[in-house]
């Protein structure tokens, strides 16, 4: 299967000792990320051979779905294979479609369960899980599920791989396309006080991306701040609004409704202009932030790992080894420990593993 | 427009609605405009359906306009409430079943700040206490009457007579619901299908033959709200929400409207004869306006009541053309006689009106 072009990952290469489930290897990356990719490539570097579970059919996480990132637009793709080639030439194996259910502690190892078999025995784990979007259909209001040209950013990602037929509505060309920001992010109705940070540089770059494909269409951007913290981000910002012509307006959407003419009528407060707004859009992105991915709790959850109240892992000493973990020889990156963008995910797990490395040798 | 997933999206919100033996309160206004509906929900449940209700002369008001209105404080209205409770404790009954939806959201922004101040509770049970003497339980189920007739709503069609269907194309009556803020905005959770895609009214038209009509400000205020609606200043605004609810909805051609809460169905109805008045415009074909029902009338009319014992010649839209649309047998001539057969003498038909 092709998928972005990339070739799929199998874990053809079969485990030497996968059936010895008395032998206890050094140590087991649980997600195959950007975060866990990096993990396993620093490892192999520093002479560890790490095993790599991904529940996934394909690495590369939430990254491997997308299609260029922030704020350069580099290609996802290209960064993929650039790990998958990296991932080759260091002989790692990843083995995908096998989802960790469980890590238990006795005797100093550590014992995973996996949907790939027999249990395996660890000197260390690290935990890479990443995260899950926020299920937008939550925010009942903005209608996902029910309107069809209600989508989220995941899936205009997607759908920018088609080109200009990314949004065509009836074969025609969008006249105009609004992003909502912060979807189940600074929110607490939908339970999640956090800013998911990588949302709001996110719908800039997607702005300019569908300005880019229609110079024809208006597009709005529905926000409550713009926090446009990274470098090059703030440039972005304002190439959008001054060579793009991309409309910032900062108030919240509150409802969008459908139209006779199948478009979504959109209403909202432009909160510095103090009056109410209402408008018909072809398209609606939903900018949706990042939650706990569904499986860390369930294989952290008898291992002593502080979380905190959002769900996601945090370090022993959050300040200043925030990938160590309370339990010895567990190991925490990514997205796991909160929103990160792709370069923060990568220097996590690159960290981590230095980590691991020294607690194996005896170092740390 | 295509939709997809609206069922996945509902059902969450589904709700535990009490079978039978309900303590009935009432609106304090629905009486007046559409006088027939608590009636007819009272027929319904007791001779159709068979079920226990105490229809009790002693409760009052609830209070919630003079709440909404910042003319009732707080405690007063708690110890209303609590009267309320008292007397449905004292009948030996268990379920609180609430005709107005204003009332519906009271009781339940209540109940929900005495789970989370129990002081309030208690110093509510001591206020009641040295005012009457009474002492209350909580509720084990508060349900709005909305709610009965969409959980009894096939029962409902099964005694049918007429179905919400063009008895001259076979073809479903196309209908514009509006549910009142107050039923599920405050708690999304005490309301059928929750606030956004409420399934309350859209269950009870569907199952009885007919085609909801999804309009942009479907969610849209009725503009009822109290504040602005009983100074008359601000009643311009409440004017012009209506004014918008129509102009979305009339493009789509329902046959009619149905509401489930007493203001909205009387703005809807009775202001479009106020913008007619006004600008001089009508919606709905022939200039005749568009009926507007309440939930309680549109059971009554499946259930072939005589139109007149339900008491649709109080609406300020016609519901004729509705009736000849389901090709409902009753009696025209009998529209404004009274109970006892007098005649009480027909409105004039304003000059705009086609009619």
């Amino acid at each position: 299967m092709v998928k972005h072009g990339k070739k799929r990952f199998r874990g053809t290469v079969p485990l030497t000792v996968l059936t010895d489930g008395d032998r206890i290897k050094d140590v087991a990356v649980v997600g195959a990320g950007v975060t866990g990719m990096s993990a396993a490539l620093t490892l192999a570097e520093s002479g560890y051979s790490a095993d790599v579970f991904e529940k996934e059919e394909d690495p590369g996480g939430h990254v491997g779905a997308w299609h260029s990132l922030f704020p350069g637009g580099e290609s996802a793709r290209d960064l993929m294979a650039g790990f998958r080639q990296e991932l080759v030439s260091r002989g790692i194996r990843i083995r995908t479609g096998t989802e960790v259910t469980a890590v238990d502690r006795s005797n100093g190892y550590y014992t995973l369960q996996t949907t790939g078999g027999e249990p395996e025995k660890f000197r260390s784990v690290l935990v890479s899980t990443g995260y899950r979007l926020f299920d937008a259909s939550r925010k009942e209001e903005y209608g996902f599920g029910v309107y069809p040209y209600v989508i989220t950013s995941a899936e205009l990602e997607k759908r920018l791989e088609q080109g200009d037929r990314a949004l065509l509505v009836g074969g025609m060309e969008p006249g105009k396309v609004a992003f909502v920001h912060c979807v189940g992010s600074r929110d607490s109705k939908a339970g999640n006080l956090y800013c998911s940070r990588v949302c709001c540089i996110t719908g800039v770059k997607q702005a300019i991306a569908v300005k880019e494909l229609y110079p024809d269409c208006e597009v709005l951007n529905f926000y409550m701040d713009l926090r446009m913290y990274g470098v090059g981000y703030e440039e972005l910002y304002q190439k959008a609004q001054e060579h793009h012509g991309i409309q910032f307006i900062r108030g919240r959407v509150s409802e969008a409704a459908p139209t006779r003419s199948g478009a979504i009528q959109v209403k909202a407060e432009d909160t510095l202009l103090g009056v109410p707004l209402k408008t018909e859009v072809d398209w609606l992105v939903l900018l949706v932030g990042m939650e706990p991915a569904d499986g860390t709790a369930r294989i952290t959850g008898s291992l002593d790992i502080d979380r905190d109240s959002s769900g996601f892992l945090r370090g022993k000493q959050s300040m200043v080894k925030p990938w160590a973990a309370e339990s010895r020889g567990i190991f925490i990156a990514g997205a796991c420990c909160g929103p990160a963008t792709v370069p923060e995910s990568v220097t996590q797990g690159r960290a981590a593993a230095v980590s691991v490395v020294q607690y194996l040798s005896g170092k740390a | 427009m295509e939709q997809t997933n609206r069922t996945g999206t509902w059902r969450t919100y589904q709700e535990n609605i009490a079978d039978d033996h309900y303590y009935y309160v009432r609106s304090c206004i629905r009486q007046t405009f559409f006088p027939g509906s608590e009636a007819a929900l009272l027929n319904i449940l007791r001779n159709e359906l068979g079920k226990d209700v105490m229809d009790d002369p002693r409760h009052t008001s609830c209070s919630g306009i003079g709440y909404h209105s910042d003319i009732v404080p707080l405690p007063t209205i708690m110890t209303v409430v609590a009267r309320q409770f008292a007397l449905m404790t004292e009948t030996g009954y268990r379920n609180f079943l609430v005709s107005c939806v204003t009332s519906f959201g009271i009781y339940n922004e209540i109940l929900h700040l005495w789970e989370h101040h129990p002081e309030t509770l208690e110093k509510t049970r001591d206020f009641l206490w040295k005012a009457t003497k009474r002492e209350f339980t909580i509720p084990e189920n508060v349900v709005h009457t909305s709610d009965i007739v969409h959980k009894f709503r096939k029962e409902i069609f099964s005694r049918s007579k007429y179905s919400l269907v063009h008895q001259s194309d076979k073809m479903p009556l196309r209908i514009a619901e509006h549910v009142g803020c107050h039923y599920a905005k405050i708690f999304p959770d005490k309301g059928v299908g929750g606030a956004e895609f409420p399934r309350v009214l859209t269950d009870m038209i569907e199952c009885w033959g007919g085609e909801v009509v999804d309009y942009p400000e479907r969610r849209h205020c009725c503009g009822f709200g109290f504040r602005q609606y009983i100074i008359r200043e601000n009643r311009g605004y409440p004017l012009a929400n209506t004014r918008k609810k129509m102009e979305s909805l009339a493009p789509y051609q329902p046959d009619m409207i149905v509401a489930n809460c007493p203001g909205c169905s009387m703005f809807m109805d009775k202001w479009q004869y106020t913008i007619g008045e006004m600008e001089g415009r009508t919606f709905g074909p022939e200039g005749r306006g568009i009926p507007v029902l309440t939930y309680e009338e549109l059971a009554g009319l499946v259930l072939g009541y005589d139109p007149w014992d339900l008491g649709l010649q109080m609406h300020q839209v016609d519901a004729e053309p509705l009736l000849m649309k389901m090709g409902y047998d009753y009696s025209p001539s009998r529209k404004y006689l009274s109970a006892e057969g007098k005649y009480l003498g027909k409105p004039m038909v304003p000059d705009y009106c086609c009619l």
